[in-house]
């Protein structure tokens, strides 16, 4: 992957299929609709199970895996380091998160007015981080993608609501998100929705493309791909963003960015009314 | 469409030997065509037509497209089969088929021996 020569930025914004100027509430009752109609026999909740919502046989293997889920001892760690971290100033995560045991995944993202932004759970953790006076972790895994899961863990069947965008700031936010989510990009030239929209049941190559409603639900993610390395295969939502978007020789844009930010906006709102039900556990 | 750094590796070697052949032997027969042609298309480096379509004599192959057969009844006029594998937006602009001559993802050589071989099919 790392030696790919040509790696074209310049994203081609055709004149896609979607409407670019529908409100969110109506992106959202089309996106369900579309999905529902696609796959007929998936009760909408099942959704947040990706590409096993849709594929039957992969689906007992993996749910043979679910019994002794590789994730757990990695919601374990994030539950530890919940409790036990320290912070320069003796603070701890607690004092940032005093309801972290009843659930706070489903606060994010969310657009924040005043500062003009999305403001994503592990952008939260951060900044609680720094404004204690320690170092900021990684985005994309280990102790991020820990306690990522163990939040994520505790908010477990609690329904997606991402609030509606409203203003024009949110809603510029959420349009950058669903035009990344339908540009066509990288030399490949082949947008998120090409595959886990239009196409999503399909096989690419072995791959079943998994439907991107109820993407995010189960996210952060141990997969066994990214164990390879280290054993350690949690990673975060937006480490997946790159991944998917280097499948298509696009070169990804940082986890946390704006771009990736926006997107998690708009591909959460599209889940809306179904569970959360991270941390999960793929190929 | 995730690529094993060995296969990588194989299929870039493989590419450079069929460089270094067609130096030496400048008139590449019809065969020989074929032959790098069906290289090209399912080298997950080059083509990998497989990613979505069927073809005889490959593996695990994807469904988003149709199953490449029947070619010559599909398209009589050979260079319309060239200008389908050059550029899918020609014919639906929205296409998921990656643009292989515009975007320089095929240089035309090979796109001509892709052309070769799938005509074959
Ligand atoms: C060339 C095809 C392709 C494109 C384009 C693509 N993906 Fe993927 N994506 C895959 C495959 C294959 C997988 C693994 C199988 C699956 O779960 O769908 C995957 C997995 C994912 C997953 C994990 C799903 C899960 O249940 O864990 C997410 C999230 C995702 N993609 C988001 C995106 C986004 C967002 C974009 C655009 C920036 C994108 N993908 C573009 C092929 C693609
Ligand atoms: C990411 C998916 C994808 C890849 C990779 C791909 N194709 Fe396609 N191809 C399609 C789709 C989808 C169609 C159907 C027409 C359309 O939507 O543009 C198609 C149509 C075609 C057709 C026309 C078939 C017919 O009977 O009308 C030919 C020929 C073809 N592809 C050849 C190739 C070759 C050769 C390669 C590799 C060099 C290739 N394709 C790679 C998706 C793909």
């Amino acid at each position: 992957m790392k030696k790919i020569a040509a790696i074209i930025t310049a994203v081609v914004m055709l004149a896609s299929p979607f409407v670019v100027n529908a409100s969110p509430q109506q992106d959202l009752k089309d996106f369900r609709s579309f999905f529902k109609k696609k796959f007929p026999d998936t009760p909408m909740n099942d959704f947040i199970n990706g590409v096993y919502s849709v594929h039957k046989a992969s689906r007992e293997q993996w749910e043979a895996f679910e019994e002794f889920p590789s994730y757990e001892i990695y919601v374990d760690k994030g539950e530890a380091l919940f409790n036990n971290t320290k912070f320069k100033n003796g603070k701890g995560f607690k004092n940032c998160f005093p309801r972290a045991k009843r659930g706070i995944k489903g606060n994010y993202p969310y657009f924040d007015t005043k500062k003009g932004k999305v403001v994503t759970l592990e952008g939260t953790i951060n900044k609680c981080i720094t404004s204690n006076g320690s170092k900021k972790w990684g985005w994309k895994k280990g102790k991020m993608a820990h306690l990522s899961a163990y939040l994520s863990y505790k908010t477990r069947g609690q329904t997606i609501k991402v609030k509606t965008p409203k203003g024009k700031k949110a809603v510029a936010a959420y349009n950058r998100g669903k035009a990344h989510f339908y540009a066509k990009r990288g030399q490949l030239n082949m947008s998120c929705a090409d595959c886990h929209y239009y196409y999503s049941g399909n096989k690419i190559r072995a791959d079943i493309l998994s439907p991107a409603i109820g993407h995010v639900s189960h996210f952060p993610v141990y997969r066994n791909k990214w164990a390879k390395k280290t054993g350690d295969g949690m990673g975060t939502l937006h480490r997946r963003y790159g991944g998917c978007n280097k499948q298509v020789r696009a070169r990804p844009f940082k986890a946390q960015s704006a771009e990736y930010s926006a997107l998690e906006y708009f591909h959460t709102y599209m889940s809306n009314g179904l569970k959360w039900n991270g941390p999960g556990q793929r190929k | 469409m995730r690529l094993s750094a060995r296969i990588v590796n194989t299929a870039a070697s493989v590419a450079v030997l069929i460089g270094c052949l067609s130096l030496a032997a400048p008139a590449v027969s019809v065969a020989g065509a074929v032959e790098d042609g069906k290289k090209i298309a399912f080298s997950k480096k080059k083509g990998n037509c497989l990613a979505c379509h069927a073809i005889k004599g490959g593996k695990l192959p994807g469904n988003i497209g149709p199953p490449l057969v029947a070619m010559k009844a599909r398209f009589p006029v050979k260079n319309d089969l060239k200008k389908q594998i050059t550029d899918a937006r020609v014919k639906n602009k929205h296409s998921i088929m990656p643009p292989f001559g515009p975007h320089q993802i095929l240089k035309s050589g090979e796109i001509d021996k892709v052309v070769e071989f799938i005509y074959t099919l």
